[in-house]
Parts: structure tokens; C-alpha cells; sequence
């Protein structure tokens, strides 16, 4: 039992914050400094705004889940374990979602719950990965 | 006059689905290119323009292995006009709408559209190639690398996404999915290109099969095929005198994407499908009402669901139960849907099945799947890109 490597991201401008924040235990999520708002897959402008005062920007990495899956289909060798997939939605913005896989067991999952941020180190890459964090669930 | 009012669909042509073929990929293409253009009555050497969904892939994985050089040179023709169209645009339809702008900008006077696909063969040599992963060291950020390090190696866990979100809003259920298979496969029955022709689904069958990744089984997945399909254009003024009586293009709509970027907006319920359905209906006089077939895309079930609802062919949140049961998508229901089998049934002729089948339906050739009377068609492509086109015969 157990689980194959995982295949890594190309680390990029724009993405190398975000897969390597986790090396000082910060989620980086880009945020525009004119206008306020954060932005989920990073770029290089400000989608909203278009000026190029975007920032990488620690987050308390908190978020609920909106959505979820669990995966029972063996895609490669070694994939053995049922394992959940998600988009989870931060704190700091409505419909900023991050993908990631929930570490807990999978039957415990469901939508709306609280989770927080975690880190897997893998060469030059920290997945930013979440765990239950308890308390009420918002759906 | 909109482009789309300048061009009508002539002649359509394809192989059966086949895992695998024993015909090359450039074969498959040059028989369902040859169909097409026999269909339409024109000489070979008429066609004039020529295009493929999307362009020939280096990659492997059986996605696109044929371009439009080498059939442009098996076909021994010299067309004005050819390019292939991207992954980028609006979903699988992007080489048609090309082909349409073709037309009404003058250049070209038929216009072969053809989309071919190998993956059956190509799976035979590496499981891996079809998978998001690839066979790439790294995944680079137009590539799923928010999704793929996240042992995310298949399009369905990001659907199974949307799936879940839909389940959780309006309590939709798994049978009610489950129909949306059942449905296609009934009508599978009929279609001698289909890949399942001869192998009956039950909704019992559907409940009973495994699960890929919650809440998306089995035969929630289409099925990766080797065949073709090549649909041929023509402007309007010479489509009058062709064999088959001329397909309008009432109106067109498109929209794009970001899925593979990993932009997802909104509560995973709409994508931005509804964008191309807003697009579509403000370009006719026409209502979702006068639909009287919709071949809808259906890579994965989910897919029907969300665009039933973007092109407001079912109301926000009613799509599984207007489905369950089976009978309103029947042939001779109030919208039959997916009369092919889609792609669940027939096989991932990707897109090119749901246009192909529209022009079926609107020349009467359905034979145990016909639509009776049929007179318009809906015809929708694309997961992350999105093409629709409501058609019609006079």
C-alpha cells in the first residue's frame, strides 16, 4: 500500500511563490496592492485592475472546502490508496480556490468544512496541502 | 448578414469507433474526408479549404495524430486556405467556426473540417499518454499544475468536482446521473458507427459499476477511440444546388475557458458555457422551445447537465430531473438528446459526434434513432472551451 511519487510543477515567475512558501510555513497568494484584490493561479498583472503592483502575500491559510472528490481509480502503478482531491475556497476572498488534497480520511470528508494549510516538501517544491481544522461546518 | 447565416453544413462522413482500428489514423481521416465530400456531391478537387481540430500533436496520446498537410496531400487537392485550429479556442467546434469565417469572408467556397483521434492505439503503447500527467518531467502551468501534483491525473477528478458541487446544491443523486448514460446508450443501439452498438446499459448496470473518483463511475466516462469524423462546409448560394438539402446555421456561440490554467470561478454548478449559450441565443429569434434535438457534449456525464442549463435548454438546477427516467430524452420525447449514443456510447469522436449526428438527424438518416419531423438541432462541444451551434433545414 501506498502512493506513487507525485508528478511536480514547473516552477515559474509567477508561480515560484506560491509552490515555495511553504518552505517558511506561508501559503503565497498573490494579492493587487492598488486595488486589494488576491489572485488564484498567479499572473503578471492584476486581471482586475491590469497594473503590475501584484505581490505574492502571506494568507492565513485557512479555507473551507467547496467542493470535493474522492479518487478510487488506480491511474498509475502504486496508486493504491483512496486519497481526496478538493478545491477549497480561502478566507480572505469569495471564490479564490486553491487545489489540494485534504489529509484525512476520506469517509470523514464533505463539503463546508474548515481546514488549514499544510506543507509537503518534495525537491524545490512545498504542496500546499490542508488538513481539518475543526470547529462548525459552514455548509 | 452574420458569417454563420453565409455557410451551410453539405456533407458529413465517418468511421466506426474502434479500439483499436486497423486502419492508420491518416486513413480514418481520408475515409471520413472522402464520406463527406461524396455526401455533398462535390468533386474532390472542389474543397478549397481545409482544417482540423485541434492541430497535429506531437505529444502522442492518440489526441490529434493527423494534420491537414498530409491530408491535404493524400487528397491531391490545393486548398486556398488551411490551418489548424487550437486547444485554445472554443473547445472543439473551433475549427468549424473557422471554417465558417472562411466562407463568409469570401476566401474559401467548401471548407473540410476534420477532427481524428488515435487514442485507443495510442493507449495500447503508453497508459500513461493519455493521462494529464503526459510524459513530461515537470507540468508547466497551461498544463493542469494546480491539479496534476495533487494526484490528479485525469480530467474526471476535476469534473467530479463540478459533479460533487451540483450534488451538494440541488440534491441531485447518482441515478439521476446515472441516466444520462443510460439514455445515450439506449440510442447507442441504433447507431452502427457506435462503439457500444450490441451492449445494452441498465440504470441497474450503471449503479452496479465502479466508482472512477466520487461521484463519477465507470459509465460516467466516455471512451477513448480510434475514427473520425470530417464535416464539409459550403457557401450558402452553391449549397442549393448540392445532393443533400442545405443545413443552416441559425446561429453560433462561443466562449472560452481556463480550467487547464486552473481558473475556476463561481460555485462549480456553471462554467463558462454560459457565456456561449447568452452568445448563441442573441444572435436568432429562435427559443431554446424550437430545439427538437440537442446533442450535447458529454466527455464525462456531468458535462450534459451544466451545459443543458448554460444553453437554457433545461432550467438552473433541473437538469438531473429532467433527464432521470429516461423518457422526455427518448427519440420521441419532448428533447431527444444524445441520439448518437454522445460520446459516453459512441465513443470520444471528441465534439466532431455531436455535429456529425445534428446533420444525421436533420436529413432523416436516424433509421431506429430518428427523431420524427426533425427540423433544428443543438450541437454543443467542450470541457474547457465552448462551442455551440443551433441548426436548421427549411
Amino acid at each position: 500500500m501506498g502512493m506513487p511519487d507525485r508528478k511536480l510543477p514547473l516552477l515559474t515567475t509567477e508561480t515560484e511563490a506560491f509552490w515555495t512558501g511553504g518552505k517558511d510555513g506561508c501559503l503565497m497568494i498573490q494579492r493587487c496592492t492598488a486595488c486589494g484584490l488576491y489572485q488564484h493561479p498567479p499572473l503578471p498583472i492584476c486581471s482586475a485592475c491590469r497594473t503590475e503592483t501584484v505581490l505574492p502575500t502571506a494568507v492565513s491559510g485557512r479555507a473551507r472546502i467547496k467542493t470535493f472528490t474522492i479518487n478510487h481509480q488506480a491511474w498509475v502503478p502504486g496508486l493504491d490508496e483512496k486519497f481526496v482531491f478538493a478545491a477549497v475556497e480561502l478566507e480572505e476572498q469569495a471564490e479564490i480556490y486553491v487545489f489540494t488534497n485534504i489529509l484525512a480520511p476520506p469517509e470523514k470528508v464533505h463539503s463546508g468544512m474548515a481546514v488549514k494549510v499544510c506543507f509537503e516538501h518534495h525537491e524545490d517544491v512545498w504542496l500546499p496541502m490542508f488538513e481539518l481544522a475543526g470547529g462548525p461546518d459552514a455548509s | 448578414m452574420l458569417p454563420e447565416h453565409q455557410v451551410c453544413i453539405t456533407g458529413i462522413g465517418q468511421t466506426p469507433a474502434a479500439r483499436p482500428s486497423n486502419r492508420s489514423a491518416l486513413k480514418l481521416t481520408l475515409d471520413a474526408c472522402l464520406e463527406a465530400i461524396h455526401d455533398a456531391g462535390i468533386k474532390v478537387e472542389d474543397v478549397d479549404g481545409l482544417i482540423c481540430h485541434p492541430g497535429k500533436t506531437p505529444e502522442g496520446g492518440g489526441i490529434s495524430p493527423v494534420g491537414t498537410v498530409e491530408t491535404m496531400m493524400a487528397l491531391g487537392i490545393r486548398p486556398v486556405w488551411t490551418n489548424p485550429s487550437s486547444h485554445e479556442g472554443p473547445g472543439h467546434m473551433a475549427a468549424i467556426f473557422q471554417g465558417i469565417m472562411a466562407i463568409a469572408t469570401g476566401l474559401c467556397k467548401h471548407v473540410l473540417c476534420f477532427r481524428s483521434v488515435a487514442q485507443a492505439s495510442a493507449r495500447m503503447k503508453s497508459r500513461e499518454s493519455t493521462l494529464l500527467t503526459g510524459n513530461r518531467e515537470r507540468i508547466d502551468p497551461g498544463n493542469n499544475a494546480f491539479a496534476v501534483p495533487y494526484h490528479a491525473y485525469s480530467p474526471v477528478n476535476l469534473w467530479a468536482l463540478y459533479a460533487q458541487a451540483y450534488f451538494d446544491k440541488y440534491g441531485a443523486t447518482e441515478e439521476q446521473l446515472g441516466w444520462v448514460s443510460v439514455n445515450g446508450r439506449r440510442h447507442a443501439q441504433h447507431n452502427p458507427n457506435a462503439l457500444y452498438r450490441g451492449r445494452e446499459l441498465s440504470i441497474e448496470d450503471y449503479l452496479a459499476s465502479r466508482m472512477i473518483t466520487t461521484p463519477l463511475r465507470l459509465y460516467d466516462c466516455d471512451s477513448h477511440i480510434d475514427g473520425s469524423t470530417a464535416i464539409l462546409l459550403s457557401a450558402k448560394d452553391l449549397a442549393k444546388d448540392l445532393k443533400n438539402p442545405p443545413i443552416n446555421i441559425e446561429a453560433m456561440g462561443m466562449s472560452m475557458g481556463a480550467f487547464g490554467e486552473g481558473l475556476h470561478t463561481g460555485d462549480f454548478t456553471m462554467t463558462p458555457a454560459e457565456h456561449c449559450g447568452t452568445m448563441l441565443w442573441n444572435r436568432t429569434d429562435m427559443t431554446p422551445k424550437d430545439v427538437q434535438c440537442a446533442q450535447i457534449y458529454d466527455g464525462f456525464s456531468i458535462h450534459v447537465w451544466l451545459w443543458l442549463e448554460a444553453m437554457g435548454l433545461s432550467g438552473r438546477g433541473e437538469a438531473a430531473s429532467f433527464i432521470a427516467g429516461g423518457t422526455r430524452t427518448a427519440v420521441d420525447g419532448v428533447m431527444p438528446l444524445n441520439t448518437s449514443g454522445g460520446q459516453l456510447s459512441a465513443g470520444r469522436f471528441h465534439g466532431y459526434g455531436h455535429t456529425h449526428e445534428a446533420a444525421v438527424q436533420l436529413w432523416g438518416r436516424g433509421g431506429g434513432r430518428q427523431v420524427p419531423g426533425a427540423k433544428t438541432a443543438m450541437a454543443v462541444n467542450g470541457g474547457y472551451g465552448y462551442g455551440a451551434m443551433l441548426l436548421r433545414t427549411d
